[in-house]
């Protein structure tokens, strides 16, 4: 592995760490702070300036800004599945922080995920694609 | 109707993250995360149309999205709108020409099973 490849996948593992954390607290304090119904459209509106929905919206839009950075290098085939590891974190602090039961079926699905998440992320490169030149660069 | 909002979220999603995926490498590989430059990348990225026109597709998904939950569990909602693990592979293949090896259809593959099994 050359030092640029080398360069990309750490940081690309950095801001992939970035992207599901963000996703993961932010659906959390979501849908903590979402009341039981949303009887009109304003109730949409009004909602979001509960503090924990606040705190939920503005980790979403951390999420959006990782991931539009981490686009702009990885490929999105590499991080639409190395991203999914998510699915587990959730599934896991539902575990720990709300001791949720996880079945037998659900061990097997966080197994098959991590299995996807290892596959890409151990066995290809981030980026497959050949980078334009950036405006003004030299040629 | 849960099928037509399963619809909707899965076209929304595929074209608002191919969109954002173009759009960002139209604009080039992020190497600097100071505050002043982020914010001036934010208001090169209000200028690129692609990454514009993405935030409304996910928008319309994020709403969507909304509505199946009241009308369907999280249960069916999460698996059946991860089938956009696929659809945008297969447009990473074709439409961004990414280097898609069968370890990355294997993965996404593994992923979308693994998250039926999650949310069953």
């Amino acid at each position: 592995m050359n030092s640029e490849t080398a360069r990309l996948r750490w940081k690309t593992w950095a801001c992939a760490a970035v992207v599901v954390a963000s996703n993961v607290c932010g659906n959390y304090f979501l849908k903590s702070g979402m009341p039981a119904e949303l009887a009109t459209p304003l109730d949409y509106i009004t909602v979001l300036f509960r503090p924990t929905v606040t705190l939920g919206v503005l980790l979403l839009i951390l999420w959006l800004a990782s991931r539009m950075a981490l686009l702009s290098w990885a490929d999105l085939s590499y991080v639409l599945p190395v991203t999914s590891i998510g699915y587990v974190l959730v599934a896991i602090a539902g575990k720990v922080l709300l001791h949720e039961q996880i079945s037998a079926k659900r061990w097997a699905g966080i197994a098959l995920i991590m299995m996807g998440v290892a596959l890409v992320s151990g066995g290809t490169a981030p980026q497959t694609f050949v980078p334009e030149p950036a405006p003004g660069a030299d040629q | 109707m849960r099928w037509m909002l399963v619809g909707v979220i899965v076209a929304a999603t595929t074209v608002g993250e191919v969109l954002q995926a173009m759009g960002m490498r139209r604009h080039g590989e992020i190497r600097d995360f100071r505050p002043g430059a982020i914010g001036r990348m934010l208001s090169v990225l209000a200028r690129n149309w692609m990454v514009v026109a993405s935030v409304v597709a996910m928008a319309v998904s994020f709403f969507a999205y909304l509505g199946l939950l009241t009308v369907a569990e999280l249960s069916f909602a999460v698996p059946a709108t991860a089938i956009t693990c696929v659809t945008e592979t297969a447009l990473a293949k074709y439409v961004l020409n990414e280097r898609v090896t069968w370890l990355r259809w294997a993965g996404a593959s593994l992923v979308i099973f693994g998250v039926a099994l999650v949310s069953a």
